[in-house]
């Protein structure tokens, strides 16, 4: 495969829609999570005022170099998730850097920031930094899983390993979806889905309320505003790699604005109607509704 | 000084020995520097505009004011409108709300989480006690003025002050802050020792070192 230069600005405009798309998507998920607790929640453009004011804060601190290397690290898991994932499907400008068997890679790329986060929150020497990143990748680790297997499913079902072609295989139509060729495996990847949105139920980790603010406990100023970028991309990005395997992608930016929309509705639906769960408890779930179905959906195929 | 401070030789599990200091060790050992206003004049404007729209409070309510506070995030005065919200820690705050009486104990808990936010931050008296010392003027473990420990941008008077004032004074204090005006965290490092020595009257069990970032 010869590489050609002009895809990396096309990838970086694709970079630049997420992002803002990301954020004003994150205020409106918030805006509709106020409203069904019948507040009226933040300004739609309050993430871009956040944002500014703490890159514009003119004091920090640093514990370490990995200190300094965990938000760098976070805000490369999103965006290499999004690049080397198609955003739209046929489009020569936003197939960003997607190549044969990309798939892996995104998965690598799913579980990459947090385990940089890990290294950065375990040097802030912060207590409840530290706990709180136990639990946090003890969690994402068991919602992973389903996740996993749900993948090499819908991989040995289109006997494929690359991600343009999971799409290209769902097209013509609705009945072509992974969600009707293969319900289970689409049904426990969305119930870890859930679990890696980092909302209600299982948002416990980052609570304020709960271990105070979770990983990020000693993050400020700058190092802060890096991971508000990626609160703002990554969640985007991994909708856009559920979007590509199990919903047919998206052929166009209003198709794709739609979908993800949907699917992020889909963690905050879930997040209103349904309070914590604890750490422990949360595996469990994991381990014992999503784990079964993910593993009907591989014998599926 | 309490025992779990004071200096000591520990040995670890593979039977390491190593000496353990916790003022030292947990703790920064250079004073607060001023950060001046560095950019041009546009450009601070614009920051101060981020600044004031974006109110971030410590999520500690250090007297009784702090049951005002409660109402504010939720349906009836929902105070996320305005780009006031909480925050769990010192590190992600730039507004701290002396919420009421203020005891010589708590002051000490102030001081340290006041002194572990970023620059600039901003300090609102809330409640009359935060004045003159309010109904406890008389009263021999709290202050009466809290503007000899911390530099205060703003007072919301009352007792207690309803949760709009509360709102008002959030409104204010963003004008003062759009004006450029709100220099709290400047005006503590410039004159540090003047803080600090009012500090160590009323504190008489000083167990901390004098910087706590």
């Amino acid at each position: 495969m010869e590489f050609e230069w002009i895809k990396i600005p096309y990838a970086l405009l694709t970079l630049f829609i997420v992002f803002n798309y990301g954020l004003l998507m994150t205020a409106l998920i918030q805006k509709i999570g106020a409203r069904a607790g019948r507040r009226h929640g933040i300004p739609i453009y309050q993430n871009y005022i956040d944002l500014l004011k703490n890159y514009a804060l003119r004091s920090s601190i640093s514990h370490g170099y990995m200190f300094y290397l965990a938000p760098v690290f976070r805000l490369t898991g999103g965006i290499g998730l999004l690049m080397f994932v198609p955003t739209i499907f046929g489009s020569y400008m936003f197939s960003n850097l997607s190549f044969a068997g990309d798939l892996i890679l995104a998965l690598y790329f799913v579980f990459f920031g947090t385990l940089g986060m890990a290294l950065g929150a375990g040097e802030s020497g912060h207590p409840h930094a530290a706990i709180g990143v136990s639990r946090g990748l003890s969690q994402v680790t068991a919602a992973e899983l389903p996740f996993a297997i749900a993948v090499f499913a819908v991989a040995l079902q289109y006997q494929t390993l690359s991600i343009t072609d999971i799409v290209a295989a769902q097209q013509g139509g609705m009945q072509n979806w992974t969600l009707f060729t293969n319900p289970f495996a689409v049904v426990a990847a969305m119930l870890a889905f859930l679990g890696a949105m980092m909302r209600p139920p299982f948002d416990v980790v980052l609570a304020p309320q709960e271990i105070p603010i979770g990983p990020p406990t000693e993050y400020h100023s700058a190092y802060l505003a890096l991971m508000q970028t990626n609160r703002a991309i990554f969640p985007i990005a991994k909708i856009v790699v559920y979007m590509n395997l199990f919903f047919g992608g998206a052929a166009s930016w209003p198709m794709f604005g739609f979908k993800v929309f949907l699917l992020y509705l889909f963690s905050a639906f879930v997040g209103v109607v349904f309070p914590r769960f604890r750490v422990e408890q949360s595996v469990r779930w994991f381990l014992v509704w999503a784990l079964p179905i993910s593993i009907v959906g591989l014998f599926w195929v | 000084m309490k025992d779990e401070l004071k200096k000591r030789v520990i040995k670890g599990p593979d039977g390491f020995e190593f000496e353990v200091d916790p003022i030292q060790d947990y703790y920064c050992s250079e004073p607060p520097k001023a950060h001046p206003p560095a950019y041009v004049k546009i450009v601070e404007d614009l920051f101060n505009w981020a600044r004031s729209e974006s109110l971030w409070i410590l999520g500690y309510g250090t007297g009784c004011g702090a049951i005002e506070m409660r109402p504010l995030m939720t349906p009836r005065f929902d105070a996320y409108r305005y780009g006031v919200q909480w925050r769990a820690t010192p590190r992600q705050s730039n507004l701290f709300i002396i919420s009421g009486y203020l005891s010589v104990k708590t002051l000490k808990r102030v001081i340290r989480s006041y002194e572990q936010m970023p620059s600039p931050k901003y300090v609102v008296g809330l409640g009359s006690c935060t004045i003159n010392g309010g109904m406890y003027w008389d009263s021999y473990n709290t202050i009466k003025k809290l503007e000899e420990y911390l530099p205060v941008d703003l007072y919301i008077v009352g007792c207690m002050p309803r949760p709009e004032a509360l709102l008002l004074g959030f409104e204010n204090l963003k004008k003062i802050i759009r004006a450029g005006k709100a220099e709290g965290a400047n005006q503590y490092a410039e004159n540090f020792e003047w803080y600090k020595a009012n500090q160590k009257k009323v504190i008489h069990d000083w167990d901390m070192p004098d910087y706590n970032w």
